[in-house]
């Protein structure tokens, strides 16, 4: 019935639909208890008409932020797709500012503490993060053939190795390395312990992604470069590698980024990295929020670096896929 | 075991089993220098076990295996020199998808070889040109017909300059226009004297380049003729079975 009705009308339908949408949405800002201040702000002679009407107010207020992005909407529609692309981007990226702007943030102190935030914070963390991915993608790659042999000494240590480090918590992992490596003699600062931990809990996930991406090369290409002599290690590095990156490198980005932000869990063994600082420097003024955002702000931009990286990577090893 | 000079390949009382599957069951064949073999048989028969054992793709169990001289054991060495002088053709191309036509083709001699780039791209660039090609060096293996890949492929295993080709069903996975461009390569190949083993079921191809037809049946070499002999008065139950199938 319902359908048939559809199928005839369809534009009238797909009104129909619109508007219910709008109305959801209306309905929804005003259950979640949109307030009506920011009318006031751009009328100021509605201020006293507001306050009266109180429950009217919000529900104007609803339905016209509903109306505001019905027409942004439509009017996004209207651009080619890149510009929507960078258009949606702004949009949001603006919403999030005014998101921040709303806790009523003290610039200056940010201004004054961003300095050391980067100097000394961002340096440590890319620090830690770049040896820690670099040790873990050989870790990986390492792991990955162990998996993939026959010899069962070597199958067991890898799978064993695997198992221990994707199972314990990365935080925990840290703490063992950092506290018990000296028990049994080795002393080990905590820089150190924060990389060690953070390659040896990455080189695991990482194995699985090597070890499945290497799988995914059909056995025709190591018989291939078998049959014309290659050896074993020339026909992984030569052969298989470089068309296992297409399937390895985007998890692995994915991987990367997790990392840079797992590495904040280093500052528990007091590591002068971007998070351990945007708790201390906030404390003498209380403006915790200030160095948080800050710090969010900064770990956002490293990944959006870290997500280009990706993208040119994969762009590199996909090209002889082109048509 | 004295062996005559002029064998290339000499395989004797060999045996291969997967598990319990017995795949190779008491094989033997001498093949002389320049002495071009088909190989015919039904599916699962061991057609390509055997060639792939004759350049240790897959290792026999027992029995011996000699290839140019030398046998093919656990010995590392010896496998690597056998593959140096032996080519080898697949069903699927296996073309390296990720290198371009003219890289596919100088991997091999300038690894394996140790051979200089602008030596072997040289090198590249005349096979290509014999498989007419050479129009196509820099596009991906993507880029081209099957036809044309099969040719790459073919042209990739002779930059290796070997003694011995071995062919595994080299136009099965070809569309039909296109299996006559491979054949006439290979047929050429024949020409120019090189020591050839086929597996095909082509017998336009066998009759007219092969010095002799091997059949095989459940890991058995069933009969061994010269092709018009084969083809025309095969001398056993099973073979003439295959022949009335495979010419409807
Ligand atoms: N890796 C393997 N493991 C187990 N059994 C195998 C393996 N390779 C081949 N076999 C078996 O050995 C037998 C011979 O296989 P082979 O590939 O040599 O046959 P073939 O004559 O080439 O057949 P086709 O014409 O289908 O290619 C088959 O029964 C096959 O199932
Ligand atoms: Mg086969």
């Amino acid at each position: 019935m319902l359908g048939r009705l559809i199928l005839t009308y369809p534009a009238t339908a797909r009104r129909i639909g619109a508007l219910f949408v709008l109305f959801l949405v209306a309905a929804g800002l005003y259950s979640l208890g949109i307030s009506s201040a920011w009318i006031g702000k751009i009328f100021p002679s509605a201020v006293d008409w507001l306050k009266e009407n109180k429950q009217l107010g919000r529900a104007i207020s609803a339905i016209a932020l509903a109306l505001i992005v019905a027409f942004n909407w439509k009017l996004l529609q209207l651009l080619p797709r890149r510009q929507q692309i960078v258009a949606v981007w702004l949009e949001l990226f603006a919403l999030l500012m005014l998101f921040f702007y709303s806790f009523d943030l003290s610039l200056p102190f940010i201004a004054k503490k961003i300095g050391f935030m980067i100097s000394q914070g961002v340096v440590t963390t890319l620090y830690i993060s770049a040896i820690s991915i670099a040790i873990a993608t050989v870790i990986a790659l390492a792991g990955a053939i162990a998996k993939l042999s026959k010899n069962g000494v070597i199958y067991g240590l890898a799978t064993f190795y695997t198992s221990l480090f994707r199972g314990l918590p990365l935080l925990m992992q840290i703490y063992i390395i950092y506290l018990g490596l000296p028990q049994v003699g080795y002393v080990i600062g905590a820089v150190p312990a924060g990389i060690l931990a953070l390659s040896l809990c990455y080189g695991a996930y990482m194995t699985e992604i090597f070890r499945a991406g290497i799988e995914s090369i059909h056995r025709g290409q190591t018989e291939g470069a078998t049959a014309l002599g290659l050896s074993p290690n020339q026909t992984m590095f030569l052969v298989i590698l470089p068309q296992a990156m297409r399937v390895i490198v985007p998890p692995t980005g994915n991987q990367f980024i997790a990392m840079l932000k797992d590495s904040s869990l280093v500052s528990v063994v007091g590591v002068w990295e971007i998070m351990y600082l945007a708790r201390t420097q906030g404390q003498t003024e209380f403006r915790h929020i200030e160095m948080l955002i800050t710090a969010s702000m900064i770990y956002w931009v490293l990944s959006i670096g870290l997500e280009f990286l990706q993208s040119r990577i994969e762009a590199h090893f996909g090209r002889f896929n082109a048509r | 075991m004295p062996q005559s000079m002029n064998d290339e390949i000499k395989l004797s009382g060999v045996h291969k089993w997967y598990g319990q599957y017995h795949a190779l069951d008491d094989i033997n064949l001498e093949v002389a220098k320049k002495e071009r073999i088909v190989i015919c048989g039904p599916s699962g028969s061991g057609k390509s076990t055997l060639i792939r054992c004759i350049n240790r793709l897959e290792a026999h169990q027992q029995g011996q295996i000699i290839v140019g001289g030398i046998e093919l054991t656990e010995n590392e060495k010896n496998i690597e020199e056998v593959r140096r002088e032996v080519g080898m053709v697949f069903q699927h191309f296996n073309l390296f998808p990720h290198l371009t036509i003219v890289e596919n083709c100088v991997l091999a001699p300038v690894w394996v070889r140790k051979m200089g780039k602008a030596k072997a791209t040289e090198i590249a660039m005349h096979f290509l040109e014999r498989v007419r090609i050479a129009d196509q060096a820099n596009k991906y293996p993507g880029q081209l017909s099957g036809g044309q890949q099969q040719r790459v492929a073919i042209a990739r295993a002779l930059c290796m300059n070997p003694k011995i080709m071995l062919f595994d069903e080299p136009t099965s996975a070809l569309d039909p226009e296109m299996v006559k461009e491979v054949l006439d390569t290979m047929v050429s190949l024949a020409e120019e004297g090189m020591t050839m083993i086929c597996v095909t079921h082509e017998m336009g191809f066998a009759r007219q380049v092969a010095d002799r037809v091997i059949f095989m049946d459940q890991g058995r070499v069933v009969e061994e003729a010269a092709p018009a002999e084969f083809f025309d008065n095969p001398q056993h139950e099973r073979s003439r079975l295959f022949l009335s199938q495979i010419l409807h």
